[in-house]
């Protein structure tokens, strides 16, 4: 069990990495990388939500859901539960946590739409794990983003300091940076396998 | 089949009424207490979130009043009266905002002064026509006329009439949107007054800029030795004026051959047509 365990964890670190295999949180992903300080407060708030939603939305789909046969209407209930928490966790980080919801600031309101939080509670419904499974499927795709965000954030800081030709400056050259890193990543492929034999 | 639909609504609802019941409760119980004046001052702002203040928008600026002691004659578009209202609310002095600043358009190339030498179909965007050899006009540095700076204006007071752009000085605040957007840098912030500027943007030799526009400044100097204060300069083909040493004579204004040199007010990119147009 904890095999199995530690090797979605780290699978979804590294081989399936939310930004740079999924291509999911990309808008993030190149929106808040410039800065290392707001490229980490961004992950930290998408892991905290990531977790949450999929301890809200699992025992929602298992329990309500399934029972009615209303599996079809997943995508409906779980963008409304993910809007909820997301205005919950703000309002109780401002009561209880204010230097956090200082440094989270807009970007917690803007995980709201986050493709990257939806799709790991529907990616985790539809490859079946149990409710163990489905929170460290959570919380590695949570720290795979704020790897991949920290690595990027590095590597857009000496994209600053380079002077590609006019026509590639800003966000062109930055895809291009991206599309690097992501294909670095697939050098991880099959590591897991390999390591954990599953 | 109906009653499927209605268990699938029925779920749905009751998961966003006791969502929306956690929420009520949630800001009930855990609601902050925030500064009352925040919302006082911002509503003094005029709420066009543009930026020219130095802060991310006038909610930005409204807190920064309140909690940092910002300085309350930031405001750029809401002027004297705006600093005026802010500081009723804090119970401080205002602070002089200096005169009204308006957004001039520094071309009065209209398409009948200038030629083209190509057509344009493409985007109808400035910044893209701008890469296609500095537009279809003749003039390399003048208004491209296709309306950046009207697209970003946030009080509908500049728009592109006859190939240049036109700024209307009743609803300009002198935000600067414009000036940053504008992909030749030809629109200026400069305070209201009687200061002439010169309505050319064209650093080509003289005979150049002549024959492509009829009313661009061909750098003959003549400016520069008739005015009494040596207050303009000529620099690389185009006449500068320096609005501090400007004594407003309008001395120039006359002197100009091809009337480069205007008020703001009679300039062609600016209201009504030029008042030495024969």
């Amino acid at each position: 069990m904890a095999v199995k365990l530690a090797a979605i964890f780290f699978s979804m670190i590294f081989v399936d990495n939310y930004v740079l295999s999924k291509f999911l949180g990309i808008c993030p992903f190149l929106g808040v990388s410039k800065k290392l300080n707001s490229a980490v407060g961004m992950s930290v708030a998408v892991t905290v939500v990531m977790v949450i939603a999929t301890a809200a939305t699992w025992p929602i789909y298992h329990y309500i859901l399934v029972p009615n046969e209303l599996e079809y209407m997943q995508t409906i209930v779980f963008i409304l539960i993910i809007a909820v928490l997301v205005q919950l966790l703000e309002t109780v980080l401002k009561k209880f946590l204010p230097p956090l919801y200082a440094a989270l600031g807009v970007y917690l309101p803007l995980i709201t739409t986050n493709c990257a939080i939806l799709g790991v509670t529907i990616l985790n419904i539809d490859n079946g794990y149990n409710f163990a499974e489905a929170l460290v499927c959570s919380a590695g795709a949570g720290i795979g983003f704020l790897l991949a965000m920290v690595l990027f954030s590095g590597v857009r800081s000496r994209i600053e300091e380079a002077k590609p030709p006019k026509c590639f400056e800003g966000l062109p050259i930055t895809l291009v940076a991206a599309s690097l890193v992501s294909l670095s990543f697939m050098g991880f492929g099959g590591i897991i396998e390999a390591i954990f034999g599953v | 089949m109906f009653s499927s639909i209605m268990i699938a609504a029925a779920v749905v609802v009751s998961i966003g009424i006791v969502g929306a019941l956690i929420l009520v409760i949630a800001s009930k119980f855990l609601a902050v207490e925030e500064d009352p004046r925040i919302g006082q001052v911002q509503e003094c702002l005029p709420g066009a979130n543009c930026g020219a203040c130095g802060y991310a928008g006038c909610a930005d600026y409204a807190k920064a009043i309140v909690q940092d002691d910002a300085p309350l004659n930031k405001c750029i578009p809401g002027g004297q009266s705006t600093a005026d209202a802010a500081a009723a609310v804090m119970g401080k002095e205002a602070g002089a905002t200096g005169p009204a600043r308006k957004a001039v358009v520094a071309c009065q190339g209209s398409a009948d002064r200038r030629g083209f030498k190509y057509a344009y179909e493409g985007i109808h965007s400035c910044a893209a026509v701008n890469m296609l050899y500095s537009g279809p006009t003749d003039c390399r540095y003048g208004c491209l006329g296709y309306g950046d700076c009207t697209r970003v204006c946030k009080f509908d007071a500049i728009r592109v009439e006859d190939g240049v752009a036109k700024v209307d000085p009743d609803k300009c605040t002198g935000c600067g949107m414009c000036a940053d957007t504008c992909p030749d840098k030809i629109i200026h912030i400069v305070p209201e007054g009687e200061a002439p500027m010169v309505f050319c943007a064209n650093h080509d030799r003289g005979a150049v800029t002549r024959k492509n526009c009829s009313i661009g400044c061909i750098g003959c100097g003549k400016c520069v030795r008739t005015c009494p204060v040596n207050a303009i300069t000529m620099d690389n083909n185009l006449a500068y004026i320096d609005m501090e040493k400007c004594i407003g004579c309008h001395a120039c204004v006359a002197a100009c051959p091809v009337n480069a040199i205007n008020l703001p007010r009679h300039s062609v990119g600016y209201q009504a047509p030029a008042k030495k147009e024969d």
